[in-house]
């Protein structure tokens, strides 16, 4: 059997008395869509946060093609190839989207800490940020800043930053949230395209775009898993019904 | 990069340029005075424009070296020029612990922290009587000077000043645009995002908290060398919160800003005192009057004014425009 992409073991928070994530055990193989279900409060985000490192566990261990991830701090998980993009956006708004892909460029780079020359002149990061920008299509906004563009587009810029890493394993937080129709067509064709060594974990409420991209799916409920498997698996399983209309 | 500099370069020119329209050496020690408070207020705009971190305690980097260099010039026996380099090292090892003190925090606790960091310097040198002379200081600071730059001379003094602001303005306008520039206002702006995407948001802030202290170490050599004199009082609260006071004002994250600060407050502090004599009053209004017209300081006030012009210029008496904006 060949490594696992992403492997989570146990994995638990508790805030206070309340378990957040309780007991959460995942196995995602590389390349692998995989898509967290759950109610609101179920645990999904606070799972990415423990993923990326910006919460610690209160046990149980997270592992990146075989590297442990519990103990390192987010930039060093980041560095072992992990991306994420956030449900609430979290972008540099005084800057352009050019700017914006060019420090996320820059993350993993030591020239991040030269600080005499100027970060624009740096052609060949401005060409690979453009390239960037193009394959979310706002290569034509790219010397706006964040606040002058519409939410749509900040959504994209969302994914940009965390493509700008080259990730091996992608977390998307809601790519999909507050989009118009039009939109969700233009991110779902994006997530598409998206290469199929990336290794995707999704949350998404859509349903129609979510059952569609992903391979297998995970049904969380009060921070547990409930149950792991196949679309077919997930939709015929009672206990999903369960958990989405209450029983 | 360069025309941007261009206005710069004029106002320096003319600080520069003063002894020549003015013989009295009042007006160049106040252009002298002017230029070192810039420095110092360049220093803090790093923390407070840029990485977001409000000091209240800004005060102990010129007040520590300038007591260095005041103590080893003096007591200690070195010649000015090393008292002075071995007082911006001594300071910079200060702030290097200073500062993984302070960075522990952000927001109001950071604000806390800074002040309570210069209050024990502050308190060193008011107590510790027998070093640092407590309440009188210590006088009879010597200036290093040669044959070919005698800085006893006021002008000579004033162009090692703006000298050393053109410097401070240069590599600060530098830094501000490259990349790590960039990445310390987006330490500001979004530090769990900049985590996520590989950067040391301690680092960072630790780099600009040393770039600050050291611009700060140098405004206190020449204050030092300047005065001739140190005391305590430069590193009080409300030594720090004059500095503080100058960034906001002229505008904190650019880089204009601190100047024009540093020039206001100083000259109301000179000019004003000599006319009136409750002159911290005429301070006060000035603030009030500039948080309530450029809640943002006077470089973003000026620069949305000029746009509402541009915007209202088709209109047909342009002369009205001032008075309205007043009333916005």
């Amino acid at each position: 059997m060949s490594e696992l992409a992403l492997e989570i073991k146990g994995l638990s928070k508790q805030f206070g008395g309340l378990p957040a994530v309780s007991d959460v055990t995942l196995a995602i193989r590389p390349g692998e869509r995989h898509l967290l279900l759950g109610p609101n409060g179920a645990g999904k985000t606070t799972l990415f946060n423990l993923i990326c490192g910006d919460l610690p566990p209160t046990a149980g261990s997270i592992r990146l093609f075989g590297q442990e991830l519990v103990g390192l701090p987010p930039r060093k998980r980041t560095a072992c190839g992990l991306a994420r993009t956030y449900q609430i956006l979290t972008l540099f708004p005084h800057e352009t989207l050019c700017r914006n892909v060019m420090l996320a460029l820059n993350g993993l780079r030591p020239q991040k800490w030269r600080f005499w020359r100027d970060f624009d002149d740096d052609t060949d990061m401005r060409a690979e940020a453009f390239a960037i920008l193009e394959r979310v299509k706002l290569a034509d906004l790219a010397d706006r800043t964040v606040s002058q563009t519409a939410y749509g587009d900040r959504r994209r810029l969302e994914i940009a930053l965390a493509l700008a890493l080259a990730p091996r394993v992608l977390l998307l937080d809601e790519p999909l949230a507050g989009l118009s129709r039009d939109e969700r067509v233009m991110v779902q064709e994006l997530l598409d395209t998206l290469p199929q060594d990336i290794t995707i974990v999704l949350i998404e409420h859509d349903m129609d775009v979510a059952l569609a991209f992903a391979e297998r799916i995970t049904l969380l409920h009060h921070g547990s898993v409930v149950i792991t498997g196949s679309r077919a698996e997930i939709a015929a399983d009672p206990r999903t019904r369960e958990v989405y209309l209450g029983a | 990069m360069t025309r941007r500099m261009l206005p710069f370069a004029v106002v320096l020119a003319a600080m520069a340029l003063v002894p020549v329209f003015t013989p009295s050496h009042f007006y160049v020690n106040l252009t002298s005075q002017v230029a070192i408070a810039a420095i110092g207020a360049l220093g803090l705009n790093v923390l407070v424009g840029h990485a977001g971190l409000n000091s209240l305690g800004f005060a102990v980097f010129p007040g520590l070296s300038a007591y260095l260099v005041a103590w080893l010039s003096t007591l200690g026996g070195f010649d000015p020029v090393s008292a002075g380099l071995l007082a911006i090292g001594g300071t910079m090892l200060v702030a290097g612990l200073f500062g993984v003190v302070a960075l522990r925090a952000t927001g109001l606790g950071f604000v806390m922290i800074t002040m309570a960091l210069c209050q024990i310097v502050w308190g060193a040198a008011y107590r510790w009587t027998s070093v640092t002379g407590g309440d009188n200081g210590i006088s009879a600071v010597p200036r290093p000077g040669t044959g070919l730059l005698p800085l006893e001379r006021p002008e000579v003094f004033l162009w090692l000043c703006v000298g050393t602001l053109a410097l401070a303005l240069i590599q600060l306008g530098r830094f501000f645009d490259s990349p790590m520039g960039v990445a310390l206002r987006g330490t500001r702006d979004q530090p769990r995002r900049m985590s996520a995407v590989g950067y040391d948001v301690w680092r960072i802030r630790f780099s600009a908290w040393m770039l600050a202290a050291a611009w700060g170490a140098v405004t206190g050599l020449l204050y030092a060398w300047y005065h001739q004199f140190v005391s305590p009082h430069m590193m009080a609260v409300t030594a720090s919160a004059e500095v503080l006071l100058m960034v906001v004002a002229g505008g904190a994250g650019t880089l204009a800003g601190p100047l024009i600060g540093a020039a206001l407050v100083v000259l109301l502090k000179n000019l004003a005192s000599i006319w009136i004599e409750r002159w911290v009053m005429l301070l006060g209004c000035t603030f009030v009057a500039i948080v309530l017209l450029m809640p943002d300081g006077i470089v973003p006030g000026f620069g949305l004014l000029r746009a509402a012009l541009a915007r209202l210029r088709p209109a047909p008496a342009p002369k009205l425009v001032p008075r309205e904006r007043a009333d916005v």
